[in-house]
């Protein structure tokens, strides 16, 4: 089970690294261990205005279709299309290749927030 | 993020375990309430365990489903009276795929029955419908016939895939599986086992049922013999492709067997329950069909109770079941059209969370084994 140190983390599973302005969000390895077989990626639009905790983008495996939420209010500035083609990424290489969407936070001091290593490690009884 | 939403469902029903349980979470299932069971949606991955199934052996726990049996002279005249199939073509040692029809002639509960003897039949049906079937069945019967509802003294499996035979024989070198639709059964150190050549996965493979006491070791046996753990989730992709109907969402009591295309198994020369119902569909013509449906290009998997529309966006129905195929890679679902859309070819719109998605209508079965 990896979780990695440099990421902040959701309770809905996110794990989000902040990059000056920009976050790269995505879902961690316990969450694509729990779902497996993700068969689709729903990306959200690039240019979206979302609040925090809003459902913008939908993952989906073979038995069930589970909602992704902004970890921080922002605008989306780039989705990874290269989920269209292989949504099985998130899977394999759920803490790079797997990456889902970028967004411009609009108050980097939401980020911090967010758990960290350790205290995701622990909510997930790592 | 919800954790399979979609199959979980709030509910104030009981919860009942199958005599698996303990070895299925001790091999590592994800466990489901289905149908009022705690049962194993995967072990490993849906994806292997259905590709397990298509290219070598896979077993399911099918405990949960219903075990009734029926005995006495004229059994086979009564059941004739009740189920839509005719049992007089049923020979012993051999197996009937059969309905129970309402008096709609909409479907209470799809089964199979399983003839030991002239007047010794024994049916296998739907876990939902364990009690709905077992007291309709009461309700018709007739003096000079028993009826029993073993479904709690019974473990079951199904061992589905090309190499279900060798599993077979690892097991029991000195049987021979019956032929396809077969069935035997025999006593042994006390205890009764029986074995019919049928399944649910458009596979090779057989149905195995031991006493719920011995259900686990069985079990182990033919995992140890090669037969790799499969849960529901693989069964539902499975029969799927195949285009094999689950009661409940492609078969209901709202429709007859001939608007699913089944009415093969309805002999409607003679009169059981719902069978007027039937003739004088047949007589008139249907309104809409069961159709097999698969996506033009790519899309989200889909999903029962997704909208289906017309091309000029008229509502047609919804989706009664759907999931991306894992053999073809593709979207596919079954959908009741009204006949004038459900020609093949017909293109449709499938509705996923506000978008659009293009399907055609396809000849039944998506996949085919060569």
């Amino acid at each position: 089970m990896s979780v990695p140190e440099n990421f902040r983390y959701t309770s809905d599973h996110e794990w989000v690294l902040l990059e000056g302005e920009v976050a790269t969000v995505g879902i961690t390895d316990h969450a694509q261990e729990e779902l497996t077989d993700i068969v689709f990626v729903e990306l959200p639009e690039v240019g979206r205005e979302c609040e925090t905790e809003e459902a913008i983008a939908v993952v989906e495996s073979v038995k069930a279709a589970s909602d992704i939420f902004a970890p921080v209010a922002g605008e989306i500035v780039q989705a990874n299309e290269d989920l269209s083609a292989d949504p099985a990424l998130v899977n394999t290489d759920p803490h790079a290749k797997g990456w889902i969407f970028k967004i411009k936070v609009s108050d980097p001091a939401e980020v911090a927030a967010l758990m960290d290593a350790a205290a995701y490690s622990e909510f997930i009884g790592a | 993020m919800t954790h399979f939403a979609s199959c979980m469902k709030m509910s104030t029903e009981k919860i009942q375990q199958t005599p698996l349980v303990d070895l299925h979470v001790e091999l590592g299932a994800k466990m489901i309430p289905f149908a009022g069971w705690n049962m194993p949606v995967q072990y490993t991955s849906i994806m292997d365990e259905h590709s397990a199934v298509r290219q070598a052996v896979g077993i399911f726990d099918i405990s949960h489903m219903g075990q009734f049996f029926l005995s006495g002279a004229g059994a086979e005249e009564w059941l004739n009276s009740i189920l839509a199939n005719d049992v007089k073509k049923l020979a012993v040692g051999e197996a009937q795929y059969t309905f129970m029809l309402n008096e709609r002639g909409g479907v209470i509960d799809d089964l199979i029955i399983y003839r030991f003897g002239e007047d010794q039949i024994f049916l296998v049906v739907n876990a939902s419908m364990i009690d709905v079937d077992f007291a309709s069945f009461n309700k018709h019967l007739v003096d000079g016939l028993t009826l029993t509802n073993e479904s709690d003294a019974w473990a079951g499996m199904a061992v589905q895939g090309p190499d279900a035979v060798d599993c077979y024989a690892k097991l029991f070198p000195d049987r021979v599986l019956p032929k396809r639709n077969g069935i035997d059964t025999w006593e042994e150190n006390g205890e009764k086992c029986i074995v019919c050549r049928t399944g649910y996965t458009g596979e090779d493979g057989f149905e195995f049922f031991s006493s719920a006491e011995s259900g686990s070791t069985w079990f182990k046996k033919f995992v140890d013999a090669g037969a790799k753990p499969c849960g529901l989730g693989a069964r539902d992709t499975l029969r799927l492709e195949v285009c094999y109907p689950l009661n409940g969402s492609d078969l209901s009591p709202e429709r007859t067997p001939l608007q699913a295309g089944l009415g093969f198994f309805c002999a409607l020369d003679t009169d059981f329950i719902g069978a007027e119902v039937l003739r004088k569909q047949k007589d008139e013509g249907l309104v809409e069909r069961l159709v097999a449906i698969k996506y033009t290009g790519k899309g989200p998997p889909p999903r029962a109770h997704y909208s289906v529309f017309s091309k000029e966006a008229e509502q047609l129905g919804e989706l009664s079941s759907g999931a991306m195929s894992p053999s073809l890679k593709e979207g596919i679902a079954m959908t009741y059209l009204p006949v004038e859309s459900a020609k093949i070819g017909t293109l449709v719109d499938i509705d996923v969370r506000g978008r659009r998605y293009e399907a055609k209508v396809v000849k039944k079965p998506f996949f085919k084994k060569n």
